[in-house]
C-alpha cells in the first residue's frame, strides 16, 4: 500500500526494515525529521535513540555501536558531517560498517538550509584524513530514500565501511508515495565484532598499526576491496540515451528537474537524454563513457560549482566536450531554465 | 617499578626468565600483539598504568566477567590497554571513548564495559563526551589516569597540569593568567545527577594503592550489578616526563598532586531514574507500511483526470494551513491513483513568515517536484498573490481567498476566482477551515479530485468528530460558493451561503 511519506521519515522506515536498531544523531535542518524518526520509531521496535551532545559524540557512539555488531545509522547535514569526518575516517580504518545520511545544505560555513549539492568532494572523495573511500548513493525520490538506504545497510556491511546516503533539503523535506512491503532483511553474520562474549573475546576493533609494512598491509587489503566495489557496485539510471545527441548528467534533485528538462527537449525535437549516476561512489564511469561514445555532447548540471562534473571529465577523458550549468545559494534551477540550457549546447554544437 | 614488578610476576616462560609470581590471568599470557618485547608492556619504569592495569584486571578476574568485559582504549600512552587485556577489545579516537562506550554498551547492555582515559584524552579533547555521558547515566565504569601531562606525546600541559608546573608547552610553569587552572574532573562530575559512585584515588604509597584497589573493584561491580555511572580518578607517577625516579615520581604524586586533587569520595548513593512512558510496541510491518487508516485503502482510479501533469502552488502565511492543504491534496492524488509529489517551502521561522508549497498531481512519474509555472495558484494572501501571480501561465486558474483582487493589482491573464475563504470559514464556526473552503471551491472549479476523496482523506487525518463536522461544512461551502456566485460572473454573494 503506498503511503504519503516525507523523504527524510522514508530513511527511517528504510533503516527499521533493514534491521537498523540504533540512531545516534544531533538535530539539524533540513535533516532533523530523520532524527526525530527515528526517536519515534526506534524504540517501538527495541531499538535505541539516543541525541547526542555533538555529531562528532554521535559518530563515535556509531563507532561503538558497530564495534559491537550491530545495524546503526546517524544523519545530519553538511555542518554536521564535517564534525563527523574524523569518526568517519575512523570507522573506515577500522573497517567498520555504519550508514550516514548527509541531506545537503547551502555552504560553505553556516551558509543556509536550502539544497545544494556541494559536499560532493567532502563525502565522494574523503574529507577525513586518511586512504579510504565512502560508499555513496544518491537518492531522486521518497521511494530512493527508503530503498537506498537499505542498500547503504546492504554494501555498508558486505564491505565492512560507512556507506553515506547524500540527498539534498528538497528530497529530505517532499513528500512522494513511498511503497514499502515488509520482508525479512538477514543481516550477515559478523565474527569480528566484539560483544562481550567467550566467542568475540580475541576480537579487537581498531584502526592502528604502529608499523608502517602492516599499516600499509592494512590499506592495500582495504584498496582491494574497494577495486572490488567498483568493480560489481555502480548504479545508475538513463533515461532516453539511447539515441541522444546531447546527454545531461545530474543526481539527486537536479536529475528529477533535468528528466522534465529533456522532456520538454525531445518536444522540441532535440535529441536529449538523461544519465543519472545513483552510486556517486564508485561512480559508474564504464556505464556513463560507454553512453558518451554515441552522443556529441555533454552537460553536468549540479547545485554546486562542479564538484561531480571533475568525475564526469576524468571518464570522458577528453573524447566529448563536457559543459557545465551549476547553481549555488540553494537556488534549484526549474525546468524552464535548464531547457534553455539544453537548447544552448545543441545551438552551440549545430 | 612497575615493569619490574610485572616481570616477577609474569606467567610467560622464555628462555631469558623464568616465573616467580602468576599475573593475573585476565592478561594475555604473552603480548602477541607487540612488535617485540613480548614479556613486558611499553610503559616506563614507575609509571602508574603498570598498576592500574594490575588492579583492573584482578577485579575483573575475581568478579569473573572476562568474556563479558569490552574494554575501550583511549589514545595516549594507554593507547595499547588492548597489548594486555584478555579480553574484548576497542580502540578509539582521542577523547571519544565515553561516547564509544555507550554505543557498546547500549548494544550490549549486560556485558561490562569500561572505558580507560587519560587527562589530555578525558579532561581536554573529550570533556563534552565525559560530561554528557555521566550526565545520561550510562551504565559504564570509566577509569581515568590523571598524571598532570602528556606523556606519549611527550610532555605538553594538560588540563590538569598544576600551577606553577613546567612542560615543553608551559615552558616558565603553568601561568593560570594564560593556561587557566588544572581541572577537577571529579568535583565537576559531581555536580550532575545521574552518576552513582565517583571516587578519586592515588598511586603514592601502598595504601593508597589499596584504596585504588577497593575503588577499581567497586566501580565495577556497581556496573555488573547495573547500578549506573561510575568514575574514578587515579592520581598516576609519570617517571620519565616528570624527570624523576620512580620513587620520587610516587612522592611528587602525594606531596605536589594530593593537595592540588584532594583524594575523596565524591558521590556514592543509588539513583532511582524514573522508568514512565514506556514506548509502545509496534510489529515492524506496521511501522514501515504505516498504519491502515480508517478508509485508508487505496481508491482505484474512479474518475477521469483532464490533465496529464498538474501543477499546483498553495501560498500564505504561515498558520494559514497552507503546507496541510498540499499536502491533503497530494494524499488525494495518490489515492486516486496519480504520482503526486509535495515539496514545502522550509525556512527557520515557523510562524507569521510566508509558506508556499508546490504539488504535482501526474499520470506519469513526477520529474521536477519543483512548480515554477503552476497551472493553479492558490493565494492565501495578498502577499502571495502579489508574488507568485505573474508565474501563471494564461491558460492556468488563481484561486485567491479575498473577495476581490487590490484595486492597484492588474489582473493577470489567467483565469482569477475570488473566494472569501476567511469570512466564509468564520461563518462556519472557525477560521482555521479557511483552507478547506479553498480546496472546496478549488474541486468544484477546476474538477482536478474529487470531493469524495477529499472527504475520505479528511476522515482518515481527522480524528475529532466535531473538527471533521467543520471540515465537511467548509468544503460544501467552497464548492456552494463557486456554484452561486462565481459560476454567474460576480462575485456578489460574500458569505457563499445566499441563494
Amino acid at each position: 500500500m503506498r503511503q504519503l511519506c516525507k523523504g527524510n521519515v522514508a530513511v527511517i522506515k528504510g533503516a527499521v526494515l533493514a534491521g537498523c536498531r540504533a540512531y545516534y544523531g544531533y538535530p539539524i535542518t533540513p535533516a532533523s525529521e530523520i532524527a526525530e524518526a527515528a526517536a519515534l520509531y526506534l524504540p517501538e521496535v527495541g531499538g535505541t535513540f539516543v541525541q547526542a551532545e555533538s555529531e562528532t559524540a554521535s559518530i563515535n557512539m556509531v563507532y561503538g555501536a558497530s564495534a559491537a555488531g550491530i545495524r546503526v545509522m546517524s544523519a545530519s547535514s553538511g555542518p554536521g558531517l564535517s564534525l563527523m569526518q574524523e569518526g568517519i575516517s575512523y570507522l573506515a580504518g577500522a573497517e567498520l560498517p555504519c550508514v550516514l545520511v548527509d541531506v545537503m545544505r547551502g555552504g560553505p560555513g553556516l551558509g543556509n538550509i536550502a539544497p545544494e549539492q556541494s559536499d560532493y568532494f567532502a563525502m565522494v572523495k574523503g574529507g577525513g584524513h586518511g586512504n579510504y573511500r565512502n560508499l555513496v548513493l544518491a537518492p531522486a525520490s521518497v521511494q530512493e530514500m527508503a530503498d537506498l538506504t537499505i542498500l547503504a545497510f546492504e554494501l555498508a556491511d558486505k564491505y565492512r565501511n560507512p556507506a553515506i546516503v547524500l540527498t539534498d533539503g528538497f528530497v529530505g523535506q517532499m513528500m512522494e508515495p513511498l511503497d514499502l512491503e515488509y520482508r525479512v532483511i538477514v543481516a550477515p553474520e559478523k565474527p569480528w565484532a566484539v560483544q562481550g562474549t567467550a566467542e568475540t573475546r580475541k576480537n579487537m576493533v581498531s584502526s592502528i598499526f604502529l608499523e608502517t609494512d602492516d599499516l600499509e598491509e592494512h590499506q592495500r587489503r582495504m584498496e582491494a576491496k574497494y577495486i572490488r566495489a567498483q568493480q560489481l557496485e555502480t548504479r545508475c539510471e538513463q533515461y532516453r540515451t539511447d539515441d541522444a545527441d546531447v546527454v545531461v548528467v545530474g543526481f539527486g534533485i537536479i536529475s528529477r528537474v533535468l528528466r522534465s528538462a529533456v522532456d520538454e527537449a525531445r518536444q522540441q525535437g532535440i535529441k536529449a537524454g538523461l544519465f543519472r549516476p545513483i552510486t556517486l561512489w564508485p561512480f559508474p564511469s564504464k556505464e556513463l563513457a560507454k553512453t558518451a561514445l554515441h552522443v556529441q555532447k555533454i552537460l553536468v548540471v549540479e547545485l554546486s560549482n562542479g564538484q561531480m562534473l571533475e568525475d564526469v571529465r576524468l571518464t570522458i577523458n577528453g573524447k566529448r566536450p563536457v559543459e557545465f550549468y551549476g547553481r549555488v545559494g540553494g537556488n534549484v534551477p526549474s525546468v524552464e531554465e535548464l531547457f534553455a540550457k539544453i537548447e544552448e549546447q545543441v545551438a552551440v554544437s549545430a | 617499578m612497575a615493569e619490574q614488578m610485572i616481570l616477577e610476576e609474569a606467567k610467560v616462560t622464555t628462555d631469558n626468565y623464568e616465573v616467580v609470581h602468576s599475573k593475573s590471568k585476565l592478561f594475555y599470557p604473552e603480548y602477541e600483539r607487540k612488535t617485540d618485547l613480548k614479556h613486558q608492556t611499553h610503559y616506563c619504569p614507575g609509571c602508574g598504568h603498570g598498576v592500574t592495569h594490575k588492579l583492573i584486571a584482578e577485579a575483573l578476574e575475581d568478579l569473573k566477567v572476562q568474556d563479558q568485559t569490552i574494554l575501550v582504549s583511549p589514545v595516549g600512552c594507554s593507547v595499547f590497554a588492548y597489548y594486555y587485556f584478555d579480553v574484548g577489545n576497542v580502540q578509539v579516537a582521542h577523547g571519544r571513548a565515553p561516547a564509544a562506550a555507550t554505543g557498546l554498551k547500549r548494544a550490549c547492555p549486560d556485558k561490562i564495559v569500561i572505558a580507560y582515559q587519560g587527562d589530555g584524552d578525558l579532561a581536554a579533547i573529550g570533556t563534552a563526551e565525559i560530561v554528557h555521558a555521566a550526565n545520561r547515566g550510562e551504565k559504564i565504569a570509566v577509569f581515568f589516569v590523571n598524571n598532570a601531562i602528556y606523556g606519549m606525546t611527550g610532555g605538553q600541559m594538560a588540563p590538569t597540569t598544576l600551577v606553577g608546573q613546567r612542560s615543553t608547552t608551559s615552558p616558565w610553569g603553568r601561568r593560570p593568567i594564560n593556561e587557566g587552572f588544572p581541572l577537577h574532573m571529579c568535583e565537576l562530575l559531581a555536580s550532575l545527577e545521574a552518576p552513582v559512585y565517583i571516587e578519586r584515588v592515588a598511586l603514592s604509597d601502598n595504601k593508597n594503592i589499596m584504596k585504588a584497589r577497593r575503588a577499581i573493584r567497586k566501580a565495577l561491580e556497581l556496573q555488573r550489578d547495573g547500578a549506573g555511572f561510575t568514575f574514578v580518578e587515579i592520581l598516576s607517577p609519570c617517571p620519565t616526563i616528570w624527570g624523576k625516579d620512580p620513587v620520587d615520581a610516587r612522592k611528587w604524586v602525594a606531596e605536589k598532586m594530593i593537595p592540588n586533587f584532594p583524594l575523596n569520595v565524591f558521590r556514592d548513593r543509588k539513583i532511582e531514574v524514573p522508568n514512565n512512558n514506556i514506548p509502545p510496541r509496534k510489529t515492524i510491518a506496521e511501522l514501515v507500511e504505516g498504519e491502515r487508516k480508517a478508509g485508508g485503502d487505496e481508491s482505484v482510479p474512479h474518475r477521469h483526470h483532464r490533465f496529464s501533469n498538474l501543477g499546483i502552488k498553495v501560498a500564505g502565511f504561515g498558520g494559514q494551513g497552507v503546507l496541510l492543504l498540499g499536502q491533503l491534496l497530494a494524499e488525494m492524488g495518490m489515492r486516486e491513483g496519480l504520482e503526486v509529489s509535495w515539496l514545502p517551502s522550509y525556512g527557520p521561522e515557523m510562524r507569521s513568515g510566508s509558506a508556499h508549497c508546490h504539488v504535482r498531481l501526474s499520470k506519469q512519474r513526477v520529474g521536477s517536484p519543483l512548480v515554477s509555472r503552476p497551472d493553479i495558484l492558490i493565494a492565501m494572501n495578498e502577499f502571495s498573490l502579489r508574488k507568485f501571480a505573474a508565474q501563471v501561465p494564461p491558460d492556468g486558474t488563481i484561486l485567491y481567498a479575498r473577495e476581490r483582487l487590490p484595486e492597484d493589482f492588474v489582473a493577470p491573464l489567467a483565469q482569477v476566482i475570488c473566494v472569501p475563504a476567511a469570512e466564509i470559514a468564520d461563518k462556519i464556526g472557525s477560521p482555521k477551515v479557511a483552507n478547506i473552503v479553498i480546496m472546496g471551491a478549488l474541486l468544484e472549479e477546476t474538477e482536478c479530485l474529487s470531493s469524495a476523496t477529499a472527504m475520505k482523506v479528511l476522515e482518515a487525518k481527522v480524528k475529532n468528530p466535531t473538527l471533521l463536522e467543520l471540515d465537511r461544512k467548509a468544503l460544501d461551502a467552497g464548492r456552494v460558493y463557486i456554484d452561486h456566485t462565481v459560476a454567474v460572473g460576480a462575485v456578489t454573494q460574500a458569505d457563499g451561503f445566499a441563494q
